[in-house]
């Protein structure tokens, strides 16, 4: 019943959103997605009700054997995809490449609603959300969640400062700009050294299980391979995002921008990849390829259609031309970053836990409707703030 | 440009100050009770476990817990229990497949060096001085991290309970009873002297002395000694441990030390980073920012 409700909902927002992208927008399709987002909210609302007086045991299949379900997967995969974030800042702010500045905004707003995805789900992820704070106060600084905890909140405030003058512009409030301005470098390297630390720890968070992590995944350069990661499907995030929002909002845009974009991200997703084929042989863990052979599968698609494929695609000049096929080159990372994501956290320990854990429609809907809820603010954001300031120019 | 440099220094001062402070601290912490033999123990010797359950039932009340009862009455002796929030040690048959069967009691090892205590984020998880890994409810955000990172699954967590939940281990009765001199509860309630309660050093000492003496029944391993680095509650069998469902292969090694490795390295990588980030931005921004840097005010 559950998971019927969540498919219908499901392919009513797919086929929106392939005919926006495909700039053939259907009749009452504002209308459709209206009808299909409140569905898939109210039931969330009554799946937050079960939650807190019933506890994750009445709407979730965690157990004490899988004591971390699907949520913790996506919000790792939230933080990385949201990497764009930090990269771009960095470009444009701190090695000049001021060509990029036109495109910082929409990027900074989309990592800010990707933290806030992660924020949310760990509202519900926790069993006492209330005492969120505690780390704040209750120091345990061996504790690779602490650290977590600590740049995540951090960030989280750096990106609000950083995207603040949009919406000071939108009320023209210049004194407060021009303030914010003047620490805006400070903020922006305060903002990537965070990002480099905990986009590596969400990595770091596994390596005291080395007995439960599949060794295709369990290796010591975690850290390492989840910032590697977060830097390229920061990159192809922002390719894919702004092409999406300029065809949606009819906005106009550089397309040489992007381009240059998807080739760093071939030669980042060309160096992840080389440094893991050659971590996996020094560690002698090609036979585990077998070990159970669903995993070895599922190894290969990862490396295969998530990095190696979209590397070699977006290096060619001809691929990288065309909008379509450029996002198109992007996409396989995205899904290859959020399926690594779930399977250091999940699927790589189930030789460990056993096959018992297969997420509750009800999990489903709570992520759905989080990613939902920030997709429309960030669409609502583009519509109502100058997110896209050349353009904005013209509108006010 | 001159501003430049002096916020980056001051960047990096900060860094280098906190850095200082914090890695010596920690570094002398991370080495845990492992070289300490007088903290509390438990020698578990299966050869004389008669899997009455008494022990289950004595921790149930030491401490107040409420698992329903008929899982420990008598006639349950063959049903298999598993462990809950509320329910901190079991005593169920194992093995039985190549080897004869055994009762085995689990409860938490009560690690040299936990793993639970070290990814805690709020030390909910304690280790006190005395080696007790005691909980500390008021703390924890219900994370489950520490469920994740045991290497022996221990931890359970109250999964009904909206709001309060709370993270169920065995507290090796620290503050109900170690630490007003009394032993364990579930010791106390074995008639059978299974379980022994003493300080590590006498009961690995004595574990060693039962193996010398009845080498032709005994395995000759102390689970417990060197497994993840020590545990505190040691284990003697008359039948190989892997085939009781003992975990095998585990690291000789603490396993804090595999995050410890990483995160001591993150103040360094901070500061390098900071001064690095620091100069790149300011001394490019000279340079850039009076040429094309205009087009976009
Ligand atoms: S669940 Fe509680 S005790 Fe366990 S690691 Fe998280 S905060 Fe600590």
């Amino acid at each position: 019943m559950g998971w019927f409700f969540l498919g219908i909902v499901g392919a009513i927002l797919a086929w929106l959103t392939v005919s926006y992208g495909l700039g053939r927008p259907p009749r009452h399709g504002i209308r459709w997605a209206g009808a299909a987002l409140g569905a898939l909210w109210a039931v969330t609302a009554v799946v937050f009700v079960i939650r807190f007086t019933h506890g994750m045991g009445g709407m979730t299949h965690m157990t004490d054997a899988n004591p971390w379900g699907v949520w913790v997967g996506l919000l790792q995969a939230g933080v990385a995809l949201s990497g764009g974030g930090f990269v771009m800042a960095a470009t444009v702010h701190i090695f000049h490449i001021k060509r990029f500045e036109s495109i910082l905004r929409p990027v900074v707003l989309l990592a800010f609603l990707g933290y806030n995805f992660v924020g949310m789900t760990l509202f519900i992820e926790v069993g006492r959300p209330y005492n969120l704070w505690h780390p704040w106060a209750m120091w345990q600084h061996r504790s690779i969640m602490f650290e977590v905890a600590w740049c995540v909140t951090l960030y989280l405030t750096v990106l609000s400062i950083e995207f603040a003058p949009v919406v000071l512009e939108r009320f023209e409030m210049n004194r407060a700009i021009k303030a914010l301005h003047r620490v805006a470098i400070p903020i922006v390297i305060v903002g990537v050294i965070l990002s480099t630390l905990h986009q590596s720890s969400m990595g770091s968070m596994f390596l005291i299980m080395p007995q439960k992590i599949h060794p295709l995944w369990f290796s010591t350069l975690l850290p390492v391979f989840f910032l590697l990661s977060s830097v390229a499907v920061g990159l192809c995030m922002t390719i894919v995002a702004s092409l999406y929002s300029a065809r949606l909002f009819n906005k106009t845009l550089n397309h040489w921008l992007l381009a240059d974009l998807g080739r760093a991200a071939s030669l980042v997703l060309f160096l992840y990849g080389a440094i893991k084929m050659v971590d996996v042989s020094a560690r002698g863990a090609w036979a585990s390829l077998l070990t159970p052979p669903w995993l070895g599968v599922l190894f290969l698609l990862e490396m295969g259609a998530g990095v190696f494929l979209p590397a070699v695609l977006l290096s060619r000049h001809s691929i990288r031309k065309r909008p379509f096929r450029l996002g198109m080159a992007c996409l396989p990372v995205l899904g290859g970053v959020v399926l690594n994501r779930l399977t250091v956290s999940w699927f790589s320990m189930v030789p460990y836990t056993g096959p018992n854990y297969v997420p509750h429609w009800m999990e489903i809907a709570v992520s759905a409707t989080m990613l939902t809820v920030l997709m429309t603010v960030f669409g609502l954001a583009v519509r109502f703030l100058p997110v896209y300031p050349i353009k904005a120019d013209g509108a006010s | 440009m001159s501003e430049g440099i002096s916020r980056r220094n001051l960047f990096k001062g900060a860094l280098v100050a906190v850095a200082s402070t914090v890695l010596p601290r920690s570094m002398a912490k991370a080495e845990g009770l492992a070289s300490r033999g007088d903290v509390f123990a438990v020698l578990v010797d299966l050869t004389r476990c008669i899997g009455c359950r008494s022990c289950m039932r004595g921790c149930q009340r030491a401490n107040d817990l409420n698992a329903p009862q008929e899982l420990m009455d008598m006639d349950h002796l063959s049903s298999r229990i598993e462990p809950t929030y509320n329910l901190w040690t079991t005593v169920n048959v194992e093995g039985g497949a190549s080897s004869p069967p055994r009762h085995v009691k689990r409860q938490c090892m009560h690690c040299l060096e936990p793993a639970c205590v070290s990814v805690c984020p709020v030390a909910a998880l304690h280790q006190t001085e005395q080696g007790p890994v005691i909980y500390r409810e008021s703390r924890c955000i219900g994370c489950r991290y520490c469920m994740v990172a045991c290497p022996f699954d221990v931890p359970r967590f109250e999964w009904n309970n909206g709001l309060t939940p709370v993270i169920g281990k065995c507290q090796f009765c620290a503050q109900q009873r170690l630490f007003k001199g009394l032993p364990p509860g579930c010791v106390e309630s074995c008639p059978t002297g299974a379980l022994k309660f003493g300080k590590r050093d006498d009961l690995l000492f004595e574990a060693k002395a039962r193996l010398r003496s009845r080498p032709d029944v005994y395995v000759d391993h102390i689970f417990g000694e060197d497994e993840v680095g020590g545990t505190t509650w040691l284990y003697l069998s008359d039948v190989p441990f892997d085939q009781l469902g003992f975990k095998k292969n585990l690291s000789q090694r603490p396993l804090p030390s595999f995050t410890w490795d990483v995160v001591s390295w993150i103040p360094g990588i901070a500061a390098v980073l900071a001064s690095l980030f620091g100069v790149l931005a300011f001394s490019l921004s000279t340079k850039s920012d009076q040429g094309k840097g205009d087009k976009h005010p």
